[in-house]
């Protein structure tokens, strides 16, 4: 599989991953408003998940003309080591805090790297990653919102902030890491290094976190990550996850609706 | 049959979830060519993850065939992309009329901040949100604090 595909598919993956997460909550959520809201933010990301694995498949089939792959075969036909979501998004719900938190650290980045990839001079990824700012947008407010009333609310939800935040900063590394597609994209500059959103992100991230009263975080720390999503190589999560995702197609493949 | 008879027929889709307005008023009908028996029409999508663009691009099918126009190919454009200020005036009318509060006008900054001119109900501008995500991902619920009514928003994207 070439490079670029793989940058492709690694968008896509990232929106799918967290886009099922994301519905794992519905019918379950807080309070109906915000069982709604999550399963929105689902909805989006599910759907540039499709445009993303449409793409793929576009580019795969122009390759080799005797497959006919489609964005269900990606989606559901590929198994854990295939997959390059960050490790992030795979990590389990958890409680509101840690769901709220995982969609800011995560849209926080994805805003940074769409405004730059709206530029791509190739045509539809470009055109993808401008259609989905505008909903990006909305994740990003409304999770930078969760994330200042529940660190700056009582003891409890501050207490379950503190908790998320150590559940999930050491995911946060990975966002920044480059593997081979980053290079590739970045050489035929269909896309950029992650390393040049790192100062961005953090600091749009720490004012949030501030005004929250909520520590900081570093950008400074050695992370410790053994783990790589980019290079398929998962935590424990993603085959559970995978198992419940797929099972449908793959017990009955070419299912419709 | 010419394009313009095809142009009409399609203006005549109704979007599933708000079934007074067309896809010509919510300017989602992007293109049509027509040529040596071959419909190609171009759709844009609103929303990365709108569910009811599949149920119109059905529905465009199932209206061309009932004119006996079946070798149809329908393409998603992306570029440039979907926003409400491609809706038509007559839109935001039929939108109004049916209990929606039309997009605010042109263009919004995207900071979530856009807001209804007022309700459709009671045409008070004594209004608040409820929340900035409705029952699809389109709309924002909003409640009068006159007529006490609640009320769907189009947002501003």
């Amino acid at each position: 599989m070439d490079l670029l595909t793989n940058y492709i598919l690694h968008q896509a993956d990232n929106a799918l991953i967290l886009g099922h997460r994301n519905s794992e909550w519905t019918g379950h959520g807080p309070i109906l408003e915000q069982d709604i809201a999550i399963s929105n933010i689902a909805l989006d990301l599910i759907g540039q998940a499709r445009n993303f694995y449409q793409f793929a498949a576009y580019r795969l089939n122009e390759l080799s003309p005797s497959e006919k792959i489609t964005e269900d075969d990606l989606a559901y036909l590929r198994d854990e080591h295939e997959f390059k979501n960050f490790v992030l998004v795979e990590q389990p719900n958890g409680d509101w805090a840690n769901t709220i938190l995982r969609q800011f650290y995560f849209s926080s980045y994805q805003l940074l790297l769409f405004r730059e990839l709206s530029n791509s001079p190739y045509p539809e990824l470009a055109a993808i990653c401008e259609k989905s700012i505008k909903e990006i947008r909305y994740h990003v407010k409304w999770s930078s919102e969760w994330v200042i009333r529940l660190g700056d609310g009582t003891e409890e939800s501050h207490g379950r902030m503190l908790n998320a935040m150590q559940n999930l900063n050491p995911w946060i590394a990975e966002l920044f890491q480059p593997v081979d597609f980053d290079y590739e994209a970045d050489e035929t500059e269909a896309g950029i290094l992650p390393e040049i959103l790192k100062d961005e992100w953090y600091q749009r991230v720490n004012r949030i976190l501030e005004t929250a009263t909520l520590p900081t975080i570093s950008s400074e720390k050695k992370s410790m990550q053994l783990l790589s999503g980019k290079k398929g190589v998962h935590s424990e999560y993603l085959e559970p996850l995978l198992a419940e995702m797929q099972v449908l197609q793959r017990t009955y493949p070419g299912s419709q609706w | 049959m010419t394009k313009e008879n095809i142009i009409e027929i399609l203006s005549e889709v109704k979007d599933p979830e708000i079934p007074v307005l067309t896809i010509s008023d919510l300017g989602i009908l992007r293109s049509v060519k027509y040529a040596d028996d071959f419909i190609q029409i171009q759709i844009t999508p609103t929303y990365s993850g709108c569910p009811a663009m599949d149920m119109i691009q059905e529905d465009i099918r199932t209206e061309l065939a009932k004119y006996g126009l079946q070798n149809v190919e329908i393409k998603q454009v992306l570029s440039p992309a979907w926003t409400s200020d491609w809706m038509t005036e007559d839109g935001k009318k039929k939108l109004q009329a049916y209990g929606i509060a039309a997009p605010a006008p042109h263009h919004c900054t995207h900071n979530g901040e856009d807001q209804p001119e007022s309700c459709p109900l009671c045409h008070s501008q004594n209004i608040e949100m409820i929340s900035r995500f409705g029952s699809t991902a389109c709309k924002a619920l909003y409640r009068c604090l006159d007529c006490r009514e609640p009320f769907d928003y189009f947002k501003c994207h």
